[in-house]
């Protein structure tokens, strides 16, 4: 139990006769339970409040005065895709150009571990391999490096990559914020080093409907 | 032969260095404490694998409910003596000729998000209870007539430029309407800004690819 004890007052009393003083105990116990919650609440309150974000960077607004000439996307490693809502993603390799026929064929997937993230992984092979490779021999202590640098190391990966390819991500009508949170993070995950966000073009706005209409009639034939 | 007897007393513990060590973690805990603001709106983020810790201060919050309503939020800086929100207000009502007496606009500086045109700040600076201020909220005008929001984070950002931007949208939030604020926050010459969004972990095996 905590306790006070007051020392009684040192040597014998001169001449007076002193009434015995009796030590005052002052019983701490219900103010420690107190601090003790009180602590409690609040060391959890602090460290759980801290709201996670993820950064993104885009490039500058371009000014419609004097437009900046786009930069082009190699063919070859140019990877499409399409977001349109519900979950669900359309993609495409290379590029539509529509005075080069036939327009690259439409494959239909989702956000599931099995659906864009795989195809993702086969196209970053490389990239992918060689940063998680060095996160690991992090962790296991292989390679000595600090906590901070791991980070710098993954983007100078991500400089050097010449392999891996251009994702270039459109939304459809009716995408919901989620979906577009979805892909960035895909983004992440399989260390895709070149992305950008744009705007769908009335050629691939045409693609997807008629991907649709054809899905349509599939989906009508089945049920 | 007598027994020697033994005193019998409670043992006594002096937790008197344990109460000292508690009172000093509990001022510091306290002192350190932010508590989660009230928000005039509920927001279901989406999840990431991004780990980065969101700053707690000097950060513009723009919230993108689930009826796509955008609202606004600053904070008022390290502690009190910044006033960013009443300067941030002060210059809003400059820009629209508006008058706020000192009181309204230190009662504007303990006021959380919103979502409403400047015309309908005075009411929902006055207004009795924030039952009655969740009900105001209208919408930030944001078309190219009228665009009020464009100007809140100018003048946010001019105030104090090192103001972080967080983003910080519901799951089924329409993607037109984010696209709608990231172009007003392009414009003020913003293109580095953070999403918020739950924690989520991810597991690739090496094997499967």
């Amino acid at each position: 139990m905590a306790e006070v004890v007051q020392k009684e007052g040192g040597g014998k009393p001169k001449g007076k006769r002193r009434s015995k003083r009796l030590s005052a105990h002052i019983d701490m116990t219900p103010m420690v339970d107190l601090f003790c919650l009180l602590l409690t609440f609040f060391m959890l309150t602090t460290s759980m409040s801290k709201p996670k974000v993820m950064e993104i960077v885009l490039p500058e607004k371009e000014d419609p005065k004097e437009p900046t000439k786009q930069p082009e996307v190699d063919s070859a490693k140019a990877l499409n895709i399409i977001l349109i809502g519900d979950d669900k993603v359309l993609w495409y390799n290379g590029l539509a150009n529509p005075a080069k026929p036939p327009l690259p064929r439409m494959h239909e997937t989702d956000f599931s571990d099995d659906g864009i993230r795989q195809v993702l992984l086969q196209r970053n092979k490389d990239l992918f391999t060689k940063i998680e490779q060095m996160k690991s021999d992090v962790v296991t202590g292989k390679i000595e490096l600090h906590r901070d640098s791991v980070d710098a190391q993954r983007k100078r990966f991500m400089r050097q990559d010449k392999a891996g390819p251009v994702v270039l991500i459109k939304a459809y009508e009716g995408v919901k914020y989620k979906n577009i949170v979805d892909i960035l993070d895909e983004m992440s995950i399989t260390n895709i080093a070149l992305y950008a966000l744009i705007d769908i073009n009335d050629v691939e706005k045409k693609m997807v409907a008629d991907y649709m209409a054809s899905q349509g009639g599939i989906a009508a034939s089945n049920k | 032969m007598g027994k020697i007897k033994l005193k019998k007393s409670p043992p006594h513990i002096d937790m008197t260095p344990m109460v000292d060590l508690f009172c000093l973690l509990l001022i510091f805990f306290i002192l350190t404490a932010r508590f989660i603001p009230q928000e005039a709106v509920a927001v279901d983020t989406p999840s990431s694998v991004s780990n980065k810790i969101s700053p707690d201060r000097h950060i513009i919050t723009l919230t993108v409910a689930k009826d796509n309503k955008v609202f606004f939020n600053v904070d008022n800086g390290v502690d009190t003596s910044e006033h960013l929100r009443g300067n941030i207000l002060r210059a809003m009502a400059y820009q629209y000729q508006m008058k706020f007496t000192p009181e309204e606009v230190e009662k504007f500086e303990g006021l959380q998000n919103f979502s409403l045109p400047m015309s309908g700040m005075k009411a929902f600076i006055n207004a009795e209870s924030n039952e009655e201020r969740d009900a105001m909220h209208s919408g930030i005008p944001m078309d190219s007539t009228d665009n009020q929001l464009l100007y809140w984070i100018r003048f946010a950002r001019n105030y104090y430029n090192d103001f972080e931007v967080a983003l910080k949208g519901d799951r089924d939030a329409d993607y037109v309407q984010i696209k709608k604020v990231i172009d007003i926050l392009q414009d003020n010459n913003i293109n580095k800004f953070n999403l918020t969004t739950n924690l989520e972990e991810v597991d690739i095996e090496f094997d499967n690819i």
